[in-house]
């Protein structure tokens, strides 16, 4: 079946509500198990065996079993409305709202994440804030650039007009695409770029941003991450939307595969360069990728 | 049942010790034993932390860091001494500076034996810890219920 006739079909019936309620149901057992397929992926690349494909899982209900320790009043509503933000982004995403207002949404979430680390009094968990402050400062202006290059070249905010118009998004905007590959990788949380949080086990920051969140609250954080990976994959998605559905899945996995041989291969770098690259990137591949399209005019 | 068992997270102080038991902890995240495959986690935060394990003595030095690592942890936990020296005090027992083995200062639940402590060993240590945080857990269960 064509996405195309999918989209009319949700657009005629009104059922796009639907599928945020999919969205919100299922993004969290998709999430949960690129996570493990990340984990088994990333412990072959070290010669490991690696955790069951099902570990996240573990994880997250071994998380609910156990005592939280709340630091003070706030933590617990800032983590919850980390969550709520988060979910809404990937539901109105999926609704095929404006993806302007979502990324400001996005925004919000982080903000939420950030407030919850900076309001305890450990130092891990508060240079964790300040980094991950940096790190949205560092791959924002590349998201907006990327929103920029998708009303240039369809006119349109919108998730299911973007699909609609069936343009090869990535042939306008190879450049754009370079540089959301860039910043994704701050997104995805992955090394050379896990500069607030790693999966990792050892940071020199102990946990950074989570350092002092335990049992439920962590829990929710990391499933929020899953919500937040899913919706980062349909952006990734709508750049080849306009092949065939099969073969854009089969690419956005596949950028994903790469987000892992990065994190499995580079060291992390210092906040500076983190900064510096990514504007760089965003200046050059992106804005170059956008004025191209005005100088040549190409619609 | 809780997931507990299948994914203890832990946490790893090295005491007053030869850094012998300290280097085969460390081994254990090797690919040759690689203790990822039963989802364990070496993390460094006692907060996110299940089992700690501890190797090494304890001197008046590192009493209070033991203590303060053993309080952030939340419930359930266990804990861990690794080597001869946690259980004991080990060849540093009669030092001017040590006070003894782990349990002299934090509840020990499960003693590993060795000097050094083989992985294998270890890693047994820590199976068997698991049954220790589910009874634990289940006891914690039962005390909410009332
Ligand atoms: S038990 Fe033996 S190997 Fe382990 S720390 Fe003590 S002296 Fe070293």
């Amino acid at each position: 079946m064509n996405l195309n006739d999918i989209i009319l079909a949700i657009e005629k019936n009104k059922i796009s509500l639907i599928v945020a309620l999919v969205y919100i149901i299922f993004a969290p057992i998709i999430g949960g198990l690129l996570a493990g397929i990340d984990r088994i992926i990333t412990a072959r690349m070290q010669n490991r065996v690696g955790p069951p494909l099902l570990q996240p899982f573990y994880d997250v209900f071994k998380l609910f079993s156990k005592k939280t320790m709340w630091i003070n009043r706030f933590q617990g509503p800032f983590v919850f409305c980390h969550l709520i933000f988060m979910i809404c982004t990937g539901a109105l995403f999926f609704e095929g709202r404006d993806i302007l207002l979502i990324i400001f949404m996005l925004s919000v979430a982080s903000i939420f994440f950030i407030l919850a680390a900076y309001c305890t009094s450990s130092p891990f968990s508060i240079i964790g804030a300040e980094r991950e402050l940096l790190l949205i400062m560092a791959y924002e202006p590349m998201i907006l650039i990327m929103l920029v290059g998708f009303y240039k070249v369809v006119g349109s905010f919108k998730f299911y007009e973007i699909i609609l118009s069936g343009k090869h998004l990535i042939l306008y905007l190879p450049g754009v695409f370079l540089g959301f590959l860039y910043v994704l990788t701050i997104k995805f949380r992955k090394s050379p770029f896990d500069l607030s949080y790693s999966h990792h086990a050892h940071q020199e920051i102990t946990k950074g941003i989570t350092t002092d969140l335990s049992a439920k609250s962590l829990a929710v954080i990391e499933i929020s991450h899953w919500y937040e990976n899913v919706f980062l994959f349909g952006l990734i998605f709508i750049f080849f939307s306009s092949f065939n559905w099969i073969l854009a899945i089969i690419i956005t996995l596949f950028v994903y595969f790469f987000e892992i041989l990065i994190d499995n291969t580079y060291a992390r770098v210092k906040w500076e360069w983190v900064l510096k690259s990514s504007w760089a990137v965003a200046l050059i591949a992106g804005g170059g990728n956008i004025i191209l399209l005005y100088l040549l005019n190409i619609k | 049942m809780s997931f507990l068992k299948k994914s203890p997270w832990l946490i790893h102080y090295d005491g007053s010790s030869c850094n012998g038991c300290d280097i085969e902890v460390l081994a254990c995240l090797t690919p040759v034993y690689d203790i990822e495959r039963f989802g364990i986690i070496n993390t460094g935060n006692p907060k996110h932390a299940d089992i700690f394990l501890i190797t090494g003595s304890i001197n008046h030095q590192n009493e209070p860091i033991v203590k303060n690592i053993y309080n952030q942890m939340p419930n359930p936990k266990v804990v861990v001494a690794v080597g001869i020296c946690a259980t004991s005090g080990g060849i540093f027992a009669e030092c001017y500076n040590v006070k003894g083995g782990v349990d002299k200062v934090i509840p020990v639940d499960v003693y590993v034996p060795g000097c050094a402590a083989r992985p294998e060993s270890i890693i047994d240590g820590v199976v068997k810890a698991l049954g220790v945080l589910e009874e634990k857990y289940k006891n914690i269960k039962k005390k909410d219920h009332h």
